[in-house]
């Protein structure tokens, strides 16, 4: 039969003839086509298909990359640091003060016109003659890594705590939950200024000669500042999400099949509150940053001449009006790593959502 | 193992603690003291209006709640904390609420494997695939809606979902905690049907959970009624509702619509007066007295128990 069809006569273009060919019987390759059904996928993956499917999310992701390689590859490509005085063929440029963006100074300019190179000041210089960019980078660097430590720790601590607070229920709950209402109850400000003064005197001697001294103890002292007393709110929040959620019948559902906990915990309850546990640490990071910022400006967070962007912002303030730059670069960077976050936390919460598929 | 009975729940009592005081507690008494026997392949419907206590029955048969006494039998074993592990492949549940009861970020196709992961019960990838795919065609939804998410279904597709998850097990025994009551009437027809059809094809007996009587009696050999976390009448189910012998019974099926108006008006409603008493402060005697027309002193001072009237209908009444 089927070959009666393809030897059928072709079919007059003018013809109002149905052309026969047309309901051929569909072949076994035809017929898969057919089957709609898509290849099965995990949460995970699911998810992170949506995410790249967001353009803002990405474009954030992408800038944030971009940030991290700049700070890490611009130390190694511009010959200045960020603690040192602009030095010219080995002596040092005291004219090279307070310079516009791509400015040389006289020094600068006479070797150059000698056949000497020097490696431009993208961003100027400070009035300490230190060329700026290499301090907007390694305060970036001193910046994101408080943000993004600090909330990492805040994270684990938080989602420990209210998991097991939240999970076990009872007593367990009680004794937890007012551990954590004694410390919510503690002043901020207060507790991160004392915690810095003493954490500060204790940890010198202690991180002598290794490589912690490197980081700086005020930074230390900041990150177990953050651990002590940042968690608290994400523990609340991750106890109040499992509290909603254990009580949902297809928890009920998934013990009446013989579950154990182990599994419930990692196929029911973290998917369910995943989005908001996302949202709240990619929203941690600014909010630790500039917590960094006004420990710095107090003179509490990292120790000169290390820089952070927020003691950029602040040393900026005193030339403002003949140095607008200064401010500006720390300040765009501030606005645009706080921006990226923001946009990747809002695009993972909806990727990770499925209500919210399109 | 071959038991006459499935299923043998005998003086099972939930009691849940409630504070009442700073440091009192007082026992809320959801289910005291209720035994009835389910034979392979039977529907027993459960009745009684809202708080009486069904749904802790049923979810205290599967031990989703700890008993507070009682033992419950499947296949004249006896089932205890330790073993019930096992006893979950031969047990299973289906939701009331099939918005709440479906994980709503798992695909259908892990909605349905789960008791397949849980229970080892396949070799490899494709093997689940392929049984999950038949559960599906078993329920009657689409190959291609295994890569959903719940949400996307409507409530009688959920519901058909949640059934599938059941039977992925190849249980016994399900327990349909008002399966149907959150679906509007087409639906719960076909949904009716499809429990039918399965227990026709599969053999499973059900403990059927609803408030609606007319579905109830449709669906079940036998008909227990319920009233504050006790049965007071039993029996088949054809018999109890033509010939209901407890007074309750008789308020509660003079409360069933009848699609006939002229039939209807005929029909004299038998309306209970007050209201129900909290099952933390029960009556003493009978629990239904205080509502009761037919009530002596005798209801207050002893409980009626199950008394066959032949024909294995049992009714919890002295003055009946």
């Amino acid at each position: 039969m089927e070959s009666n069809i393809e030897n059928m006569p072709k079919k007059n273009i003018f013809s109002a003839q149905i052309d026969v060919a047309k309901f051929e019987k569909a072949t076994e390759e035809e017929k898969r086509q057919q089957d709609v059904m898509s290849e099965s996928t995990t949460f995970f993956k699911d998810g992170m298909k949506r995410l790249m499917k967001n353009p803002l999310a990405v474009g954030s992701m992408i800038f944030l990359i971009l940030i991290v390689l700049v700070i890490l590859i611009a130390p190694k490509v511009v010959p200045y640091s960020y603690s040192q005085i602009n030095t010219v063929n080995g002596v040092r440029d005291k004219g090279a003060k307070n310079m516009k963006p791509f400015e040389y100074s006289e020094l600068e300019q006479k070797y150059m016109a000698e056949g000497g190179k020097v490696f431009p000041h993208i961003m100027g210089t400070d009035e300490q003659c230190r060329d700026y960019f290499i301090r907007v980078v390694y305060g970036t660097r001193v910046s994101l890594s408080i943000g993004l430590v600090a909330s990492v720790m805040v994270l684990i601590i938080g989602l420990l705590y209210g998991s097991i607070s939240g999970y076990f229920g009872g007593r367990v709950d009680l004794v937890m939950m007012r551990i954590v209402d004694i410390i919510y109850s503690l002043p901020d400000l207060l507790m991160v200024i004392l915690l810095s003064v003493v954490l500060g005197a204790t940890i010198t001697p202690l991180i002598e000669g290794t490589s912690l001294a490197k980081i700086g103890t005020n930074l230390i002292a900041l990150f177990i500042v953050y651990a002590l007393l940042y968690w608290v709110g994400m523990a609340r929040l991750v106890r109040g999400q499992i509290l909603t959620i254990k009580s949902n019948d297809y928890v009920l559902a998934a013990r009446a099949t013989g579950a154990k906990s182990g599994r419930i915990i990692r196929k029911h309850i973290i998917p369910n509150c995943i989005s908001v546990i996302f949202i709240s640490t990619a929203l941690q990071v600014p909010s630790a940053i500039f917590t960094e910022s006004y420990l710095s400006f107090l003179g509490l967070g990292v120790s000169a001449p290390m820089p952070s962007l927020g003691s950029l912002a602040n040393y900026a303030r005193e030339g403002l009006v003949s140095y607008p730059y200064k401010l500006i670069f720390p300040a765009v960077v501030i606005i645009l790593i706080v921006l990226s976050f923001n946009l990747l936390g809002d695009g993972l919460r909806d990727a990770f959502d499925p209500k919210l598929k399109k | 193992m071959n038991n006459e009975y499935l299923i043998e729940v005998e003086n099972l009592k939930q009691y849940f603690p409630i504070k009442t005081g700073f440091f009192k507690t007082t026992p809320l008494k959801a289910v005291d003291g209720v035994s009835f026997k389910i034979k392979p392949g039977e529907t027993l419907g459960l009745v009684g209006e809202s708080g009486c206590g069904k749904t802790t029955v049923g979810r205290s048969i599967l031990r989703l709640y700890e008993p507070t006494d009682g033992v419950v039998k499947y296949n004249g074993e006896i089932i205890t904390a330790s073993n019930m592990q096992e006893y979950r492949k031969h047990m299973q549940m289906v939701f009331q609420d099939p918005y709440s009861s479906l994980n709503p970020r798992m695909t259908v196709e892990d909605i349905i494997g789960e008791p397949l992961d849980v229970h080892k019960l396949y070799e490899n990838k494709a093997q689940r695939r392929e049984k999950i795919l038949s559960l599906m065609e078993l329920v009657g939804l689409n190959a291609e809606h295994a890569t959903r998410y719940a949400h996307e279904f409507s409530g009688g597709q959920r519901q058909r979902i949640g059934i599938a998850r059941a039977l992925a097990v190849d249980p016994k025994f399900i327990v349909c905690d008002e399966a149907v009551s959150a679906l509007d009437v087409s639906i719960q027809a076909q949904v009716i049907n499809m429990f039918e059809d399965l227990q026709q094809k599969l053999g499973v007996a059900y403990l059927f959970i609803a408030h609606d009587l007319l579905v109830v009696r449709h669906i079940s050999n036998r008909i227990a009624v319920m009233y504050l976390g006790r049965i007071v009448e039993v029996g088949d189910a054809d018999d109890v509702y033509e010939h209901p012998q407890h007074p309750y019974t008789e308020s509660l099926l003079s409360a069933v619509p009848i699609p006939d108006p002229i039939q209807a008006k005929e029909n004299k409603r038998i309306v209970l007066s007050g209201d129900v008493p909290s099952p933390m402060n029960m009556p003493t005697g009978c629990a239904f007295r205080t509502r009761c027309r037919y009530a002596t002193e005798r209801c207050a001072t002893e409980c009626p128990s199950l008394l066959d009237r032949g024909n294995g209908h049992e009714v919890a009444c002295f003055n009946r």
